[in-house]
């Protein structure tokens, strides 16, 4: 998330030329959006299979006692983590093509962290609590 | 600066407007509209699992959100969405690994997407619907 305007007179040139590009992180993005994607591929085939099959119209107990079990626990907050990830980088890079204004870019890009980071964590916690306490 | 150049009226190149619309292209800017579109769906995930945590009472509003004809409007369109970009996500994988760069193959393989994208999203809701 390097901006225009930031002063780069510390890096030598040898220093930007290593790879880390107009947006100072390389090839890492791509690379991370790949792997998400790889892994979002079985966990969405899963968690499409199990809507339709438990939750899709599931009472309040048939739902907990579903989301309790370990297993679904843990492939639930796999697919949080990996999907709300791939949608972090994926936003991100609609905004940096479509925002021309640097200073609203820069609030849109932290937005997308931080809703993202925040849903997650609620996402995880839920699923833990449901588990441990029902 | 760069908002004062940018006032400066220049000849600009010729972009998208000139191009006719053509099945690869508008697949390729689908993929990004379903993808937006899904990392907004996310919130339908995070109200139900916020909402089972916190209770019974939470857990109806969203169920009856969710059984709403908005609500079922809305999932139909995250559905056609998610197989959509699975789909098309699957084309991308093997253009990252060389193949189907081929005008016949890229164009055959839209149509598959396209062609799963329908099936898929018919398969599940006919799997969903409780008098199936």
């Amino acid at each position: 998330m390097k901006l225009k305007w930031k002063d780069s007179r510390f890096d030598s040139q040898l220093g930007r030329a290593k790879g880390l590009g107009a947006t100072g992180h390389g090839v890492d993005h791509w690379i991370h959006q790949r792997i998400t994607a790889v892994a979002n591929l079985p966990l969405m085939i899963w968690l499409v299979w199990s809507v339709v099959h438990h939750v899709a119209g599931a009472s309040y107990e048939e739902f907990v006692a579903w989301q309790a079990q370990p297993l679904n626990a843990i492939l639930m907050i796999l697919s949080v983590v990996s999907v709300f990830y791939h949608a972090a980088l994926g936003t991100q890079v609609i905004a940096e093509d479509y925002i021309h204004n640097e200073g609203l870019k820069f609030f849109k890009l932290i937005g997308i962290k931080l809703f993202f980071s925040a849903t997650a964590i609620a996402c995880v916690f839920s699923i833990l609590k449901i588990s441990f306490v029902g | 600066m760069s908002e004062q150049s940018n006032k400066v009226e220049r000849p600009l190149s010729p972009h998208l407007q000139v191009y006719r619309p053509q099945m690869t292209s508008v697949m390729s800017i689908l993929h990004r509209a379903t993808g937006y579109a899904l990392s907004i769906g996310t919130i339908m995930v995070v109200w139900l699992l916020i909402a089972a945590a916190s209770g019974p009472e939470a857990y109806a509003v969203f169920a009856k959100f969710a059984g709403s004809n908005i609500g079922l409007f809305l999932l139909l369109g995250w559905t056609v969405a998610l197989f959509y970009h699975m789909c098309n996500g699957i084309r991308h994988f093997f253009w990252d690994m060389g193949y189907l760069f081929e005008l016949k193959k890229a164009f055959r393989a839209g149509y598959v997407v396209l062609a799963m994208t329908v099936i898929l999203t018919v398969w599940v809701w006919y799997c969903a619907c409780p008098w199936s």
